[in-house]
């Protein structure tokens, strides 16, 4: 099923949960939507389910417009983050509950559920409580639920946010192996990026209500549109200079203090003779060695395979990503390399991107 | 120093011996006059005449037991009018429950104009004291009384007009009551319910009441006892002893001009008792519920 919002917006008095989305996510799509707390996620969802009346906007399922209609004739799935399952029903009972309302014959009922539940590898917990269920069983469990109706669209708010480190990978790939396999059409809300970036096929990045930019996980990763989407998608984060950049002998140079780098003839037009600028390099564009720019390790943070060094240059910052061989020490000298391909440049006033716009 | 050490044992169990004891010693203390309150009456009623808690005879020795007091069981009249008052005690166990949970959940859930007002509103209202309000609910009772169908089993002078008028007093509080238990609820559950197709009614029967289990129970409890051993509003709006409920019954039995048995009211007295302390036995950690404000995470 397709879904489409248009100027989707949701207030209360002042408060502005959703201000004037607009998306479509295709049939079999797998679309995240990404943004740290309190940016209007789930509510936006919940619209989207039928829970919220939009206060402005139009919803569209397939072409149809659906704000009228109750969250049951939406035949959708919805998984939450708190499970929310029935804690005085059995297993059985929470997954066949939807079957139960749609008055399903009791043995299919009974089939349906048990099947749903084998895939979900419950099928052996169909007399237990909620209660004595472990975290990543619950989830399961809601999954199921979601799941046993058929529905024409998935929902998840931040369903892996509630397990440990270890689960949150298995389900994040069970998750995605199931969507494939089911193609049904999924709108997944995370302030996760890593989980956007592995599970969708493209994501909604939302800040303040507002969406920020709707793309593939590799367009906003190499084309960020604004500086908030390059400090938000990737980790470590990007790093952010001051630069200004400028042309001499036909190169241009992003320049401050202890800093200078040619950059490649197509980016740096686009930022030249702009005063200072924004630039924004990631860790991981960024590798040590015998030449390039002077710099003093300052912090030196393990984060097992690599090293995330804070190497001072002047009166900035950067975070650059190191071989733990190497040992590095505060207080040691290295010189960086930037790869210069991967460079981007914002306007410090409106924030935007000076390379990617329309 | 030997001996030193060999007097600290002694000297230190007793501190602690004291120690512990005394919590205990201070509570028997303290309910002492309500354990002999309680023993005397039941004394008394078995009893011609007592002195202290001793039973005696008309000649002034120990002794004289009896079970004349008990002798209004075989009246009729009086399972009359224990059944008037389980008729009361029951009626606002169903109607406070039924209406209250209904009116909460739609406080707690739904936003409506007037929510705000309406939720402060029956707070105040319970802050009226019943007297206050005596004369006015005559009115409203001597109105029900016209209506043709209503009035002889909700007007003035019935049974089912006092428990009406209970359960209407009792309404502001059980409503708020309920909705601390309903607040309670994860808007998530209520919210996967509607998705997964349950209409609002049956979210409020299938998914959520069957959560405040513990919450209804303490409020079925609380309107039991407070409509048993309900005075006021009985004895203002019944007159003679066919619509009386037993405390009423009770009141009856003081009369101003004959000697009034008081032997026998304590017999009556503790016959209206009994029913509450089993109760009470048995829902003693529901009842405390109320003022936990609900079950979290239960089976
Ligand atoms: N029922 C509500 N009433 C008033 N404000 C709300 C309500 N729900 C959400 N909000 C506000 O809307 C904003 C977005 O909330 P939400 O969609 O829950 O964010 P997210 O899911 O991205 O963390 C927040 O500022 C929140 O306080
Ligand atoms: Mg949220």
């Amino acid at each position: 099923m397709r879904v489409k919002l248009e100027n989707l917006t949701k207030r209360w008095g002042n408060v502005v949960g959703a201000d004037h989305i607009n998306l479509e996510v295709g049939d079999g799509e797998f679309v995240a939507f990404l943004g740290p707390s309190g940016c209007g996620k789930t509510t936006t969802l919940l619209m989207i389910a039928g829970i919220y009346k939009p206060t402005e906007g139009i919803i569209k399922f397939d072409g149809q417009i659906v704000n009228h209609l109750a969250p049951k004739d939406r035949n959708i799935g919805m998984v939450f983050q708190s499970y929310a399952l029935y804690p005085h029903m059995t297993v059985f009972q929470n997954i066949s509950y939807p079957l139960k309302l749609k008055k399903v014959p009791k043995e299919e009922m009974q089939k349906h559920a048990q099947r749903v539940a084998d895939m979900m590898g419950i099928g052996h917990l169909m007399d237990r409580k909620p209660a004595q269920l472990s975290g990543g069983q619950q989830q399961r469990v809601a999954l199921g639920r979601a799941l046993v109706k058929e529905p024409d669209l998935l929902l998840f708010d931040e369903p892996l946010s509630n397990l440990d480190a270890r689960l949150r990978l298995t389900m994040r790939s069970e998750i995605k192996r199931l969507q494939m396999e089911l193609g049904i059409t999924s709108i997944y809300v995370t302030h996760d990026q890593v989980e956007a970036m592995t599970m969708a096929n493209r994501i909604a990045v939302m800040k303040d209500g507002r969406l920020q930019a709707y793309a593939t996980p590799d367009e906003l990763y190499d084309r960020p549109r604004t500086l908030f989407i390059a400090g938000f998608v990737g980790n470590p984060p990007m790093n952010f200079l001051e630069v200004e950049v400028v042309r001499e002998n036909g190169d241009y140079h992003a320049r401050r203090e202890g800093f200078d780098v040619v950059v490649p003839a197509d980016r740096g037009v686009k930022a030249a003779g702009q005063g200072t600028i924004i630039m924004g390099i990631r860790p991981e564009d960024i590798t040590l060695g015998d030449e390039g720019i002077v710099g003093e390790v300052y912090v030196v943070e393990p984060l097992g395979r690599d090293d995330l060094v804070d190497v001072r240059i002047g009166k900035a910052d950067i975070h650059v990503l190191a071989d733990p061989e190497k040992g590095l020490k505060v207080g040691d000298m290295v010189r960086l390399n930037f790869d210069t391909h991967k460079i981007q440049f914002f306007d410090p006033q409106t924030e935007q991107s000076l390379l990617w716009t329309d | 120093m030997a001996t030193t050490t060999r007097d600290i044992g002694p000297l230190y169990n007793l501190r602690r011996f004291l120690g512990r004891s005394l919590p205990y010693v201070l509570l028997i203390i303290s309910i002492l006059p309500i354990v002999i309150g309680y023993a005397w009456l039941i004394i008394a009623t078995f009893s011609y005449r007592t002195e202290g808690l001793f039973p005696i005879d008309a000649n002034g020795n120990i002794g004289g037991w009896t079970l004349r007091n008990w002798a209004f069981l075989r009246d009729p009249k009086i399972w009359h009018v224990t059944l008037n008052s389980l008729g009361i005690a029951l009626g606002m166990v169903v109607g406070v429950g039924f209406v209250s949970s209904l009116a909460a959940y739609a406080l707690s859930r739904m936003n409506f104009a007037g929510r705000k007002a309406f939720l402060s509103l029956t707070l105040i209202l319970h802050a009226f004291p019943s007297v206050t309000l005596l004369i006015a609910i005559f009115f409203v009772l001597n109105f029900i009384s016209g209506i043709p169908v209503l009035g002889p089993r909700f007007g003035y002078n019935t049974v089912g007009g006092v428990a009406l008028v209970m359960v209407s007093l009792e309404l502001p509080l059980g409503v708020w009551l309920m909705k601390g238990f309903f607040d309670n609820i994860s808007w998530d559950m209520e919210r996967a319910a509607l998705i997964d197709g349950a209409s609002r009614f049956r979210v409020w029967w299938e998914i959520i009441l069957p959560q405040i289990k513990p919450g209804l129970a303490a409020l079925a409890i609380f309107n039991f006892l407070s409509g048993w051993s309900a005075f006021l509003i009985p004895f203002t709006f019944t007159v003679g002893t066919k619509v009386a409920n037993l405390p009423v019954y009770l009141r009856q039995l003081i009369s101003d001009t004959a000697p009034t048995n008081w032997n026998q009211i304590a017999a009556v007295g503790l016959f209206q008792l009994i029913p509450v302390m089993i109760f009470f036995i048995f829902t003693q950690e529901m009842l405390l519920n109320i003022y936990s404000g609900g079950a979290k995470g239960g089976v």
